[in-house]
């Protein structure tokens, strides 16, 4: 690997997760077991999975670096690159294609404008097709970070991109799963 | 439609319901544990599980106790269970409900599935996206724990079983058993080679059970109520029981519905899905999740077991049933799937790794108005050197969009390489060598 680019200077990504991650060990006969659990934890971390975290992750298992990125290509949720504060995720596949994926995804372009690499020039949002998010009774829907959105208009997408630009938060974000609504 | 008994979405159907301990145990919860640890032997408990019929809810339809009964009884280490709740077939989001609404339900279901065949360790492979049902899942183990129905030595029993909750990181494939253990080995998520099966050579080189959410949850209810009773549910004695069907596409209610399996499409569509959502009429439907192949208004009274379905030329997979209506391009929908395939494909075997990737560029040359004459006959072709030549059944799924829809739609294609022919006659391209 070429020398570390990326991470958190200086010190080292995992050092307040000691606990987690000793417990974490605990689970799994084969150290090696960890891997995706840590790259999660790294990407959540620092936004994306560095060299450093890589690096760190291959030391804490007894593994070598490269075993490390071999896992960590493979996976889509993972990224080598740091992506926008809000990472905006369009299911594309047919199921919510079908309710006007297309049209949101056009329309969420053209208001936020995101550069060839998906991110718009301030680097608060990055957009990402998807495919299925096992969310198709209640589609469109999109994932941004850890929350699901669902049966998106225009209308509602345009009050979750200013909430989010406003507060960093959205209130219409989708609770526990109850399709269809029962009185 | 005739009146039936629902059993998994029972809980969570009633008001204000959110899946908390204490409120499953007052619906019964954790009773059908209490009653076999240490009181019924786990050779009996399998012998239950098999006599209901119980068939896997994640696509491939195998019987449970069947799965169960393979793993050796005589073997001196450690045995596994893994909790399949990668639910990442297109069309499908039943899993989800459960885990979101009604977590204890299958954490039961995998403590008695643990003691049947013999494993202290569970892990639930959760896809990566799922966080909510992640968080959910993990505040109930611990809720469990406390209860004393999960971890060491349960309800006094000297049976242990450890649940870990352990999440993926976006791959279509680890839904599929072997690339799941792969994963949670900490590899790239791809297919093994079978036999042997995780039956034997699991996880860890272990026996292992993989079983799909769905499947653990109906658990419970067998130990509960016995194997005669959910056997005689449904369509004995080979597809017996009730599934949940999810229901999404041109329809008026999406959503999930749990139906015995002797309900018709049309049941499902019209009934409980409240018919189109316009009156545009059903063009096509896909019965089983995007790997299942197109069906059309002529299918619409086939039962939604198992054996229907395949006589009807499709599968009801892993229940994601899809509405299209009139003015769906069915090469459009063919390549949205396709796409999908193509997106997802692990890479391991050649012919899915390429053979995707060509069938997505001819279905968007057709679609573009570049179609070849010849396109069709190469799509046949391609599909053709798929089906059955890859280690996994990745390969016999992603073929199903193109084979169906030209076996029922042949003309859309035409019709679009028609179009080409007129729009681009007298262009002179390099010319494109024949597969034949």
């Amino acid at each position: 690997m070429r020398p570390v680019s990326g991470g958190v200077a200086g010190g080292m990504v995992f050092d307040k997760h000691r606990d987690f991650i000793a417990e974490l060990l605990t689970r799994y006969p084969v150290k090696r077991s960890a891997i995706l659990p840590l790259l999660n934890l790294a990407q959540r971390e620092e936004g994306c999975v560095s060299q450093a975290a890589m690096r760190e992750i291959a030391d804490l298992l007894d593994l070598t670096p490269p075993q490390v990125f071999e896992t960590a290509t493979f996976y889509t949720m993972l990224s080598l690159k740091p992506r926008g504060t809000f990472h905006v995720q369009v299911c594309r596949s047919l199921m919510c294609a079908l309710v006007g994926a297309d049209d949101l995804l056009a329309w969420l372009r053209a208001h936020l404008e995101p550069g060839a690499d998906g991110a718009t020039a301030d680097g608060r949002f990055t957009i990402s097709t998807v495919e299925c998010l096992g969310s198709c009774a209640t589609g469109p829907m999109m994932q941004i970070n850890d929350d699901y959105y669902e049966q998106l208009t225009r209308d509602k997408v345009g009050r979750i991109v200013n909430d989010l630009k406003q507060t960093g938060d959205c209130a219409l974000k989708s609770g526990p799963f109850m399709m269809p609504e029962r009185k | 439609m005739k009146t039936f008994e629902k059993i998994l979405l029972k809980n969570m159907e009633q008001p204000g319901y959110a899946g908390s301990l204490a409120e499953y145990e007052r619906a019964g919860g954790y009773q059908a544990l209490k009653k076999v640890l240490g009181r019924v032997p786990p050779a009996d408990v399998i012998d239950t599980v098999k006599q209901s019929g119980l068939r896997g809810r994640g696509g491939a339809g195998f019987p449970t106790g069947v799965k169960w009964s393979f793993i050796p009884r005589d073997h001196p280490g450690p045995r596994y269970l893994c909790c399949n709740a990668d639910e990442s077939e297109p069309g499908t989001f039943k899993d989800r409900q459960l885990m979101e609404r009604d977590p204890h339900q299958i954490l039961e279901g995998m403590a008695i599935a643990c003691y049947a065949i013999g494993a202290q360790t569970a892990y639930i492979y959760i896809r990566g996206e799922f966080r909510l049902a992640a968080t959910i899942l993990e505040r109930a183990i611990v809720e469990a724990g406390r209860a004393g129905h999960l971890g060491a030595d349960i309800h006094g029993s000297g049976v242990t079983v450890n649940v870990y909750v352990h999440a993926g990181a976006g791959a279509y494939i680890c839904g599929e058993e072997t690339a799941l253990l792969e994963s949670l080995e900490g590899k790239r998520g791809k297919p093994r080679t079978k036999p042997p099966f995780p039956a034997t050579h699991g996880l860890y080189q272990q026996p292992t059970v993989v079983n799909n959410v769905e499947t653990l949850a109906n658990i419970p209810h067998i130990i509960n109520r016995g194997g005669a009773w959910y056997a005689a549910i449904g369509v004995p004695p080979k597809s017996p029981g009730t599934r949940i069907f999810c229901l999404s596409g041109h329809v008026k209610r999406p959503g999930n519905y749990e139906l015995p399996v002797d309900a018709t499409f049309r049941d499902l569509i019209d009934d409980l899905g409240g018919g189109m959502r316009s009156d545009k009429p059903l063009k096509a439907f896909i019965p089983g999740g995007a790997s299942a192949p197109f069906l059309t208004p002529e299918h619409l009274d086939v039962q939604l077991d198992f054996e229907s379905v395949a006589r009807a030329g499709s599968m009801s997979g892993s229940g994601g049933v899809t509405v299209m209506e009139d003015g769906t391009s069915m090469v459009w929908a063919a390549l949205r799937l396709m796409e999908f395939f193509y997106h997802e494909s692990c890479g391991k075997c050649t012919p899915c790794r390429e053979g995707s990737a060509w069938i997505v560029q001819i279905l968007q040359r057709i679609l573009n108005r570049q179609g070849r004459p010849d396109d069709v006959r190469t799509l046949e072709d391609i599909c053709g050197n798929i089906g059955g030549r890859t280690v996994c059944a990745f390969g016999d799924a992603e073929i199903a969009p193109v084979q169906s829809t030209l076996k029922y739609w042949r003309s859309e294609y035409e019709a679009l390489i028609a179009e080409a022919g007129a729009l681009n006659a007298g262009r002179k391209d390099i010319p494109v060598l024949s597969v034949s």
